[in-house]
């Protein structure tokens, strides 16, 4: 894993871009709030989904999204 | 320094030691110096070393080694030290008993905290009406300054972020974290929250040492801890327990249970369900005891639930409480709590099949990591305890009959199990 996709859940409104944006690695709450695909909350990132991982925290209309490196 | 009182290190010799925190009960600033003397001279490098040595972990139910936490903020530019008192657990009552009988005592802890961390200033927060008739008129009586907050009474106002939120004049709701309290606090200032009961025994240990800290409990666990014991036991209430003590030992202290149980909930709403009987009876309560029954210590909260009443009907109003508490801010808590509240509802009720155990499984999973706090983390885990630890009775329910039909009123419905 290359870095952590974290959500600031108190901004979070679940508007959905990241939902757009990494399908591979997000898939929609029963609300429609971003939740990770994997068996973890949270959302590790691979290498070849950085660039999209990138465009997402840039594009989020809610600014709630951050890479953090792979801990 | 100056205080009313002879030389500190001779005061404390010719003192006997009290027996521990409850038995630091004093009435005014000037009995707290007959019974203990003056906060003794230790620099800030004696008390970490002093704390590290007696193996204090914090009592706010974190668990996480006193001395470590403090040396992180230790010596940092304009450093927040904040004592807690902010109690919302229901079912805990002990940090109140603690400032009611003891005031001095915790302030001491406080200002020693402040020593080890070099802060120009301590804070603590506590609800407003302890502020008022117990924490500001202690402090009246001493030299000390040190910032009063009011932090209002709801089960996340607790929470460390929280708190801090509260110390910055914002609401006490939790705020999310990037880097570490110790690194940036939640606006950039280096921050460390320390329970009020945690700052008590700081000050008993700078003055008695680690070796009798020590003395007080078990390697693994040492020192004392104050519980909080309720639902059907003969005294419900704070009591103060040896490092070690077995959940059988506690419920023995209360004065054994007033009739049959079937469970204990143990570590507070965020806890688990330990079934009751010899096996657990004989766990003590720490965090390797009670690992086989995933519940862990918390804060010292223990509520005996008789066997008479149904497991599940007062899971369900634990679990309605808390969705209430949701701070509402983040959308995996304010949605999923009360969708948890409700299948579990529908279940003690007897209204809903074994779909209702399966949404109560997966949205378990759902909310699980996913807030500023640990409050959808909390409450996942204790749905999850309760549908292991009352299986049968979930069978039974989806039977359509219930074993332990004693139907509540409504209000210990709501609210089950509170301290009386």
């Amino acid at each position: 894993m290359a870095a952590e996709l974290s959500i600031d859940w108190t901004r979070c409104e679940a508007r959905g871009v990241c939902l757009e944006l990494l399908p591979e690695l997000l898939q929609p709450d029963d609300w429609g709030y971003p939740m990770s695909r994997g068996t973890e909350p949270r959302v590790a990132v691979r290498r070849a989904l950085l660039a999209d991982a990138q465009t997402a925290v840039r594009e989020c209309p809610r600014l709630a999204l951050r890479l953090t490196p792979a801990s | 320094m100056s205080v009313p009182a002879p030389d500190a290190s001779a005061g404390r010799a010719s003192l006997p030691h009290v027996s521990g925190l409850l038995a630091a009960h004093t009435d005014s600033w000037r009995e707290h110096l007959d019974l203990l003397g003056p906060l003794p001279r230790l620099s800030a490098g004696q008390l970490l070393s002093v704390v590290a040595d007696a193996g204090l972990t914090g009592r706010g139910g974190g668990h996480f080694p006193t001395a470590r936490k403090l040396a992180l903020v230790a010596g940092a530019r304009n450093a927040l030290v904040v004592g807690n008192a902010a109690e919302g657990e229901p079912a805990s009552s002990k940090d109140r008993v603690l400032l009611g009988e003891a005031p001095h005592l915790v302030l001491d802890g406080l200002l020693l905290a402040q020593r080890v961390v070099g802060a120009r200033l301590a804070h603590l927060a506590a609800p407003a009406d302890l502020l008022d008739d117990v924490v500001a008129p202690a402090l009246a009586q001493r030299r000390d300054r040190v910032r009063l907050v009011a932090v209002p009474e709801g089960f996340v106002s607790g929470q460390e972020t929280a708190v801090l939120a509260a110390v910055e004049g914002r609401p006490a709701r939790p705020v999310t974290l990037i880097r570490p309290l110790a690194e940036r606090g939640i606006s950039g200032r280096p921050a460390v929250v320390l329970n009020v009961e945690t700052l008590a025994h700081l000050a008993l240990i700078a003055r008695y040492g680690a070796a009798w800290f020590r003395s007080r409990g078990v390697p693994d666990d040492p020192g004392s801890r104050l519980t909080t014991i309720s639902g059907a036991v003969r005294w419900p209430g704070v009591w103060e327990a040896r490092g070690g003590s077995t959940l059988g030992d506690l419920v023995e202290a209360a004065g054994g249970p007033t009739e049959p149980l079937q469970a204990l909930l143990v570590g507070g709403y965020h806890g688990g369900w330990v079934p009751w009987h010899q096996d657990a009876a004989d766990r003590p309560l720490t965090r390797a005891g009670l690992h086989d029954y995933s519940a862990a210590p918390g804060s010292g909260v223990v509520v005996a639930l008789p066997a008479r009443r149904c497991g599940l009907q007062a899971s369900a109003g634990v679990v309605a409480y808390l969705a209430g508490e949701s701070a509402a801010q983040c959308g995996p808590c304010r949605n999923g709590l009360p969708a948890l509240a409700g299948h579990l509802d529908a279940l003690a009720r007897g209204r809903s099949g074994a779909r209702s155990v399966q949404e109560l499984r997966r949205l378990s999973d759902v909310v699980d990591g996913r807030g500023a706090c640990r409050h959808p983390d909390g409450t996942a885990r204790f749905v999850r305890s309760t549908l292991r630890t009352f299986g049968d009775e979930v069978e039974h329910h989806l039977a359509g009959h219930c074993t332990a039909p004693d139907e509540p009123t409504d209000a210990t419905r709501r609210l089950p199990w509170l301290p009386s």
